[in-house]
């Protein structure tokens, strides 16, 4: 299962990779694979606030419907419009075209709060 | 199926059968064909089925002409035995208990037993209006009076409603009266609503629309509620607990004691989601345990038909302290030996009406015959027998499948795909798929969402030991194929009507439009 190294995770299978003081964020290839078919994401409008840990929207797929939890807190900056025509790019590529918002953090360095791809990989029991 | 047209579309692309074979068939109406063509498309001008009186010579000029149609209506044209085989084939693509074993976990598809399709059949019953007064009502009534004080008997209750007609809208109508509860004390504050991880997904939703935050406390590793975690969970701003029990694991809450005095302590209310009431009838009485309210469901626990959108009924029971919240009308006794309806405005605190009428009457009939044919006695064997099946079978099925969670289980258990899709890539939705070929509706897969490639499976107390012992032979065989043939697996259902159908696309980009078939074997007209 794909772990980039680059990233940084949350326990609910959420993502960020932090470029200067804006994070991007998705779910992993292991979320996108456990939830199966992606039919469905509902994301916030761009502008609005995530709150770390906080519920920031819903994925649903042919299996279940899942909330999202944001992994930091900041200003949502933009927000992937490709995905509500085409949810399926969550399945097909979760850490390029499947991204979902982008967030500028009020503190960078909440990312340390997050879990490295390392133990990520151990909480799902990736080789 | 990756052209991304909707369910019916895809199913008849994917029919198992060629169109040039479809021609020596078409005197018999697409008895195998995977669709069957629309009334519309079978439609030719002038033909009909019967003879309408024709109206007066001057019936048109007495309409006013801003009511008056510009354009015929598009009514389909057939004779009668054509509107007839259409449906009969439909109904041959159906399955349905009364076809087949239907072991859908959390859904108790027993037999429907056809005493109560006689007794809602009565033209008493059947031909009553439901703007009757209650003078020309009361055999009815009296019915529905006797099935309040039968399931408030069953459930350990003080009061009961029949009019919520499923079982989500009886889980709203019991937060609603909790609501109304909680406000009439002037407690305002209690904001939340608390429910497990194995939930129904209703929970939440009902939680939700109720205007409540939803709360989700983990399982411990019996299955259980985790105590401790609902007691961190529970306070000031928590309205009420919905728990269900058995669990959808199947699993009795061991607990339930603590559970519901750690809810109390906190003042919550506690409500009994009681879609899993077949396991326990006759040997557990919610409200006696603590319970405040609970719904049934009636077309689960007392057998009355669903499967096929409804109707369904969801009648509501609760204690003495949320009794007066129950939504009006209930059926009360007037003078003796006779029954009548409450009036408007006799109850203030009713959280109001929640159905038209009184609910699904005819359902009530029916699942009132159920509970007066079997009595209390026979009712206690029916759980009884309903848990010895699901035990059975648990005990077959584990010859082959993960289980999950050690020991007995009640009316239903789940089983894990989770060792056979690492060994072969088969999931348990393939295997669901390939029980389709074996002649068996698949169980329910992926529910509850704690457990991985999840199978739950309930098989009542209605099938024989034969059928169980054929379920669990298919289950077993299917997974030898998957290790020889995992392809074979993967890609069935080969002998249904349709092959897999393109639920993705199905959901992504719905198409909600009829369009006429075409093409070679259809008899579409030009």
């Amino acid at each position: 299962m794909n772990v980039p190294e680059d990233l940084r995770y949350t326990p609910d299978h959420e993502w960020l990779r932090l470029e200067s003081d804006e994070g991007t964020v998705g779910i992993t290839a292991y979320a996108a694979d456990e939830l199966g078919d992606i039919v469905f994401v509902e994301l916030p409008a761009p502008g609005s606030r995530l709150e770390a840990g906080s519920t920031f929207g819903a994925i649903e797929s042919v299996k279940t419907a899942s909330d999202l939890f944001a992994p930091v807190s900041g200003e949502i900056v933009a927000v992937n419009e490709q995905l509500s025509g085409s949810p399926e790019l969550i399945n097909s590529d979760p850490y390029g075209e499947g991204w979902m918002l982008r967030v500028r953090l009020d503190d960078p360095s909440a990312l340390d709060a997050l879990e490295d791809a390392a133990a990520y990989r151990t909480r799902i029991g990736a080789a | 199926m990756t052209d991304g047209t909707a369910l019916a579309t895809s199913a008849r692309v994917g029919a198992a059968m060629a169109p040039e074979e479809a021609r020596p068939g078409a005197g018999r109406q697409a008895m195998n064909a995977a669709l069957q063509p629309t009334l519309a498309e079978l439609s030719r001008p002038g033909r009909g089925g019967g003879k309408v009186p024709h109206p007066p010579a001057d019936a048109l000029a007495r309409i006013p002409a801003s009511a008056l149609r510009s354009a015929p209506l598009a009514l389909p044209e057939l004779n009668e035995p054509e509107v007839v085989r259409h449906f009969v084939n439909l109904s041959h693509l159906n399955y349905s208990v009364d076809s087949g074993f239907y072991p859908l976990g959390s859904c108790t598809m027993k037999f429907n037993p056809k005493l109560n399709e006689w007794a809602a059949r009565l033209p008493g019953f059947a031909t009553l209006h439901p703007l009757a007064p209650d003078e020309l009502a009361q055999g009815t009534l009296e019915l529905m009076h006797e099935l309040q004080e039968a399931l408030a008997e069953i459930s350990g209750m003080a009061a009961v409603t029949l009019q919520p007609a499923a079982g989500a809208q009886g889980e709203l109508t019991g937060i609603l009266m909790i609501r109304a509860y909680h406000a009439a004390r002037g407690d305002v504050a209690r904001t939340e609503v608390i429910v497990p991880d194995s939930s129904h997904g209703t929970n939440p939703a009902t939680a939700s629309m109720a205007g409540f935050r939803t709360v989700t406390v983990p399982s411990a590793a019996d299955g259980g509620v985790d105590l401790a975690a609902l007691k961190d969970a529970l306070g000031p701003h928590t309205a009420a607990v919905m728990l269900t029990n058995p669990s959808t694991l199947g699993l009795f809450e061991r607990r339930i004691v603590e559970l519901l005095d750690a809810v109390h302590e906190a003042g919550a209310l506690a409500y009994m989601d009681g879609a899993n009431m077949n396991a326990v009838l006759g040997r557990f009485r919610p409200g006696a345990a603590g319970f405040d309210v609970m719904h049934f469901n009636l077309h689960k626990t007392f057998s009355t038909p669903h499967g096929g959108g409804g109707p369904g009924a969801g009648p509501v029971a609760c204690n003495e302290r949320l009794a007066p919240f129950l939504p009006a009308p209930l059926v009360v006794k007037a003078a003796p030996g006779s029954y009548r309806l409450e009036r408007p405005e006799e109850r203030a605190s009713a959280i109001g009406r929640v159905r038209a009428y009184q609910g699904n009457v005819g359902v009530l009939v029916r699942a009132f015959a159920y509970i007066r044919a079997h009595g209390a006695s026979g009712l206690r064997e029916i759980s009884d027998d309903a848990v010895l099946a699901a035990n059975y079978l648990r005990q077959r099925v584990g010859q082959g499948y993960e289980l999950p969670y050690a020991g007995p289980c009640k009316h239903e258990f789940v089983a894990s795909g989770r060792a056979l899709r690492q060994a072969t890539g088969v999931r348990t939705l393939d295997v669901a798929k390939r029980l389709i070929d074996h002649g068996f509706h698949p169980p329910t897969i992926y529910f509850p969402l704690i457990v991985d490639e999840c199978l739950l499976i309930e098989p009542t107390e209605t099938e024989s030991v034969e059928t169980l012992d054929l379920f669990a032979e298919a289950l077993l065989a299917i997974l030898t194929e998957a290790h020889d043939h995992p392809e074979r697996v993967k890609s069935a259902p080969t002998s249904a009507p349709v092959r897999r159908l393109d639920e993705a696309s199905a959901a992504r980009k719905p198409e909600l439009r009829w369009r006429p078939m075409t093409g070679a074997g259809t008899p579409c007209p030009t």
